[in-house]
């Protein structure tokens, strides 16, 4: 779900503005267009897929910007991967399982995987064993929108927004309109909340 | 299918699903809410994910039970459990062992979770207190039988958006139905008014104790009715002199197609096994109308959606 800013966490940078957010997905967009093949003038052989809760609204945003600029209608899909994790058993919070929405055949098909942020690859792991037991995709390619590093998989990202190296404690917040009160990327760091007494 | 209109929880907080006697309308609908992902896998070319890698169930059968059984093993193989089926039949317990020492054996073999079914009430809540597995009550003697009520709320929310004011007849022996009594108190938590509607011998004494209206007559049980849940007749409970016969149980409580015509929109369901030609009629099982087949492909996904929740529930040092 989404929410606004955790109060016990201590902002160290604001990363990208709404202006920022707004070139760096027009760049991007061109980064995908220019991997379709250009006798697919449909997109037909393309699709992207978001990744829930937030991949989901930067996925709809490239398919806007690419369909305004480009007139190519791309399929769009919407994947959870809460049942493919590793970790389903070892969290504190149980994860609400979210929607998985695929309207197209993947099989045959180049797939964006679209996120906010890569961090450990663990869940885009997860997120290519759920696209591969729906079909057989032609590719698999990873668009972020933030790669702060600290990767625990051999996984690598296609399409980057913004390379930011972090240290284990920080957290890369994206705020969407869609779903948060503001819009923009912060580099925060959670402190230890002192209780209340 | 549209989002159920009650307010969902976020967290499941419970370590076993004894019965819906236990839960509120918010953690109904994160079950029905799970399930309808989980009902979704069930449409894809692999109808399986790796969610519950490792984890060992074990089906704990003292009663026969072909279809619970066999829905609640898909869904754990759907999931990628692990699997130990457990029936009395030629079992340890026709040679004399308590349920305890079946329990604390079980236990020895360090299974996470136990789907239970017993003909005693209560059996899934002694199991719950004396071992360390997570407990799912599949049917326990004439109490509960938690996840075919929330198959069958989930199928309701299949055709309506809302539960709120829908008009459910359950029409049957009640009195020995666990199938009605968790029925009722997820339909009553959902909004719906429910009639009880059978012969005085197979109703409860205070029934309307329940929250539920009561008649005996099935014309007005059916009346303005949505949806009619019959409950399967035991027929081996025949020698009870409860109904003086099957045949006058079907000409006076049996769903025929004449109740179809008359109401237009009604739907049938049904828990199964159906005795055809005793609690419905032939014609009204094989009905456009009847969503009993609709019932059985999502006991699984519902089935699928408590074991998740269970399995990766908060873990609060139970």
């Amino acid at each position: 779900m989404c929410t606004g800013p955790h109060p016990d966490l201590f902002v160290k940078a604001r990363l990208m503005d709404e202006d920022d957010l707004e070139r760096t997905l027009q760049r991007m967009a061109r980064q995908i267009v220019e991997l379709m093949d250009p006798d697919d003038q449909s997109g037909r052989q393309f699709a992207l897929v978001g990744m829930q809760t937030r991949g989901v609204h930067l996925a709809q945003r490239l398919k806007t910007i690419i369909g305004d600029v480009d007139d190519v209608d791309l399929a769009l899909g919407v994947l959870d991967v809460t049942m493919y994790r590793d970790d389903v058993r070892q969290r504190l919070r149980q994860r609400v399982v979210r929607a998985t929405r695929i309207p197209f055949d993947v099989t045959g098909r180049h797939l964006v995987l679209i996120d906010d942020v890569v961090y450990t690859g663990r869940t885009v792991r997860a997120a290519m064993d759920a696209l591969m037991d729906i079909g057989r995709p032609a590719s698999i390619r990873l668009l972020t929108l933030v790669d702060r590093g600290l990767r625990e998989l051999p996984i690598r990202a296609d399409f980057i927004g913004r390379t930011v190296p972090t240290i284990a404690g920080e957290e890369i917040r994206v705020r969407l309109s869609e779903c948060d009160s503001q819009e923009g990327v912060w580099l925060v760091e959670r402190r230890a909340v002192t209780p209340t007494p | 299918m549209p989002a159920t209109q009650q307010e969902t929880a976020t967290q499941w907080p419970h370590r076993h699903l004894l019965g819906l006697a236990g839960c509120n309308a918010a953690e109904v609908s994160l079950i029905l809410e799970t399930a309808k992902e989980f009902r979704a896998v069930l449409e894809r070319p692999i109808r399986r994910v790796p969610t519950l890698r490792g984890i060992t169930i074990c089906n704990l059968f003292f009663e026969p039970s072909t279809r619970t059984r066999l829905s609640f093993e898909l869904a754990e193989k759907r999931l990628s459990a692990d699997i130990v089926n457990f029936s009395s039949k030629g079992s340890s317990v026709s040679k004399g062992e308590s349920l305890l020492d079946t329990a604390r054996n079980i236990e020895a073999m360090k299974v996470d979770m136990v789907v239970v079914r017993h003909r005693s009430p209560g059996v899934p809540h002694f199991l719950g207190r004396s071992t360390r597995a997570q407990i799912i009550n599949a049917g326990d003697g004439q109490h509960e039988h938690p996840t075919q009520a929330l198959l069958d709320l989930f199928t309701l929310y299949e055709h309506h958006r809302d539960l709120r004011g829908l008009r459910i007849a359950i029409v049957g022996d009640i009195v020995h139905s666990r199938v009605a009594r968790s029925n009722i108190l997820g339909l009553r938590m959902l909004g719906a008014h429910v009639t009880v509607c059978g012969p005085p011998t197979l109703l409860p004494h205070r029934a309307d104790a329940l929250g539920v209206r009561v008649t005996h007559r099935l014309d007005e049980a059916l009346e303005g009715c949505d949806v009619v849940m019959a409950l399967r007749m035991q027929l081996e409970r025949q020698n009870l002199s409860l109904i003086p016969s099957i045949r006058e149980y079907h000409a006076l409580y049996g769903i025929r197609p004449d109740h179809l015509r008359r109401n237009v929109d009604m739907l049938v369901m049904h828990p199964g096994p159906v005795n055809r030609g005793v609690e419905l009629a032939s014609e009204v099982v094989d009905h456009e109308r009847s969503i009993i087949l609709d019932q059985v492909t999502n006991g699984v996904a519902v089935r699928m959606a408590v074991l998740y929740l269970l399995a990766t529930a908060e873990q609060r040092g139970w």
